[in-house]
């Protein structure tokens, strides 16, 4: 067996960190699932350290003020909004 | 009976004249539409309508296309089988008992059935490849920053790139032709810095004469003629096919060779580790991107009380399905502390030696081959359950991903009556030689 194991508290862990519910059937067969999918990642183990091209380069404009969705249109999609912003939950 | 090809049916129209006028284009739901409700295939984007048309929408209307609705897709691109969709699974018309192929299955089935002329889909991991080589059309994934990503929903931003879908190469390529370019509001897209490279006047993301696609004719590459090509063939991804695959593929090899190809074997010993290194990665920034669908900006919110935590998690139990949850959870694993160097770092450089291995094959052969699926279309149903299964069925496809190289998936043959596809894999900006190459195939 793989030294990855992964348990029901672990994967609620996790989807506490992701901010995504889970119903208690869900973590169980992900437990499941991802013990052999860490399992085969673990293959990952045997890649050289390989030096990267860094062919990275910054793609800058001037910066001027150009044309973007208007207040209207951002906040179209929102469910709930007031006074021109989003509204949301209480953040605490 | 539908197939299930489309999530909404509504024509866009485009402008009177252009190199599309006349022709019908499904385009795949992760793509934005002006006024046109974009799903990606989820119920958390169930209602969202984009304020804003996606570049290669803004280049169909303008080339005169008629856009006839938003195809079908596994939600957010996350699947191989387009039975992850939140509006149901599309059939694939060749054989309905059996899955189209995804994520892009949707786009793929609905121009394979006539239902339109082409398609659009995203190739994140072989999206439009394997959809293309399920329902027995062409497919191509263009070289990354060759078309523009602005206005499509990302999954996994480093790998995916929006590709053409058609019956023939040469319709493939003239949608490729369309689609190509610089684009300012795109930083993905590819640039050359001028001369001095100093951030003078050519410096810039829209400067369109340094752009790859400026003197190409992709449609013109579609003429049949594979004289005197070497292509190189990856042994390594014949191993673990299914028997009669391999066997459509040698035929249609042997096909080229009789039409003047040359053939040499190449062996990529990264390959070996690409699978785990691509899904590492796509899932790593599958839970960045996916962060934004908090159901107060966009998304459904469920009306949930209590904190913005709570309600957030809330909503997101109720908006993502099973996959996606799955992929948002295992990224989130990836990238957490303590794990980090064991799988993310780990990719990265498993990343870097595909790209290596391929740079080294094209140094011996003009293109490479491989069967584009190593198995047959599965039947509707049968692979959901295991998703390591479904996961390896990406091993042709990820690699080419992994390196940002362009490749195209075109019919080889048949098995039982379902379609089998021959995947050619180009060098960087090589998308017409791999079009001239496919084009032979189809001949």
């Amino acid at each position: 067996m793989s030294e990855t194991s992964v348990d029901a508290e672990e994967v609620e862990h996790v989807a506490e960190l992701a901010r995504v519910d889970l119903a208690d059937e869900e973590v169980d067969a992900f437990a499941t699932q991802f013990a052999e999918i860490l399992e085969y990642f673990e293959a990952l183990d045997e890649v050289p350290e390989v030096e990267s091209d860094a062919d990275l380069v910054n793609v800058m404009r001037p910066d001027e003020v150009e044309e973007s969705l208007d207040q209207e249109e951002a906040l179209a999609n929102a469910a709930e909004t007031e006074d021109g912003f989003f509204k949301g939950p209480r953040v605490s | 009976m539908s197939l299930n090809a489309f999530i909404t049916e509504e024509a866009i129209e485009g402008d009177d004249d252009g190199a599309l006028s006349g022709k019908t284009v499904a385009v795949k739901d992760n793509i934005s539409t002006e006024g046109v409700r974009t799903t990606c295939g989820s119920a958390m984007l169930e209602s969202y309508v984009p304020p804003y048309d996606a570049t290669v929408v803004e280049r169909l209307k303008d080339a005169g296309a008629t856009i006839v609705g938003k195809a079908n897709m596994d939600e957010f691109g996350m699947g191989g089988t387009t039975e992850t969709s939140a509006y149901g699974p599309t059939k694939n018309p060749v054989d309905e008992a059996h899955v189209p192929g995804g994520s892009s299955g949707g786009s793929a089935a609905a121009v394979a059935a006539g239902e339109a002329d082409l398609a659009l889909g995203s190739d994140t991991g072989g999206s439009v490849r394997n959809p293309a080589a399920f329902c027995g059309v062409v497919g191509i994934k263009p070289t990354y920053g060759l078309v523009s990503r602005y206005g499509l929903v990302a999954y996994a931003n480093s790998l995916e790139q929006i590709g053409p879908i058609a019956r023939s190469v040469e319709d493939a390529a003239a949608l490729l032709d369309v689609i190509s370019g610089p684009d300012p509001r795109d930083s993905t897209t590819r640039f050359d810095l001028d001369d001095e490279g100093d951030g003078g006047s050519g410096d810039t993301a829209g400067d369109a004469a340094a752009h790859p696609a400026t003197d190409s004719n992709y449609a013109a590459a579609a003429d049949g003629d594979v004289a005197g090509t070497t292509i190189g063939v990856v042994t390594d991804l014949l191993d673990g096919a299914d028997d009669r695959v391999v066997e459509t593929f040698e035929a249609a090899l042997d096909d080229l060779r009789a039409q003047g190809a040359e053939t040499v074997e190449v062996s990529l010993d990264s390959v070996e580790h690409a699978v785990q290194a691509y899904y590492v990665i796509a899932m790593s920034e599958a839970s960045s991107n996916l962060a934004r669908f908090d159901g107060v900006r966009y998304g459904t919110s469920g009306g949930y009380e209590g904190n913005w935590n709570d309600a957030f998690a809330r909503a997101r139990e109720e908006g993502f399905g099973e996959e996606v949850k799955r992929r948002i959870l295992l990224g989130t694993y990836a990238l957490s502390a303590g794990y980090h160097d064991k799988y993310y770092k780990k990719a990265q450089d498993a990343r870097a030696w595909v790209k290596r291995d391929f740079d080294d094959a094209l140094d011996e052969a003009d293109v490479l081959a491989t069967p584009t699926m190593p198995v047959l279309p599965p039947r509707l149903g049968e692979s959901l359950d295991d998703p390591l299964q479904l996961y390896l069925m990406d091993a042709n496809t990820v690699p080419v991903n992994l390196a940002n190289l362009p490749a195209i998936s075109v019919p080889a043959g048949e098995v039982e009556g379902l379609p089998v596809g021959l995947q050619l894999i180009g060098p960087k900006f090589g998308e017409e030689a791999i079009v001239r190459a496919a084009s032979a195939v189809e001949a």
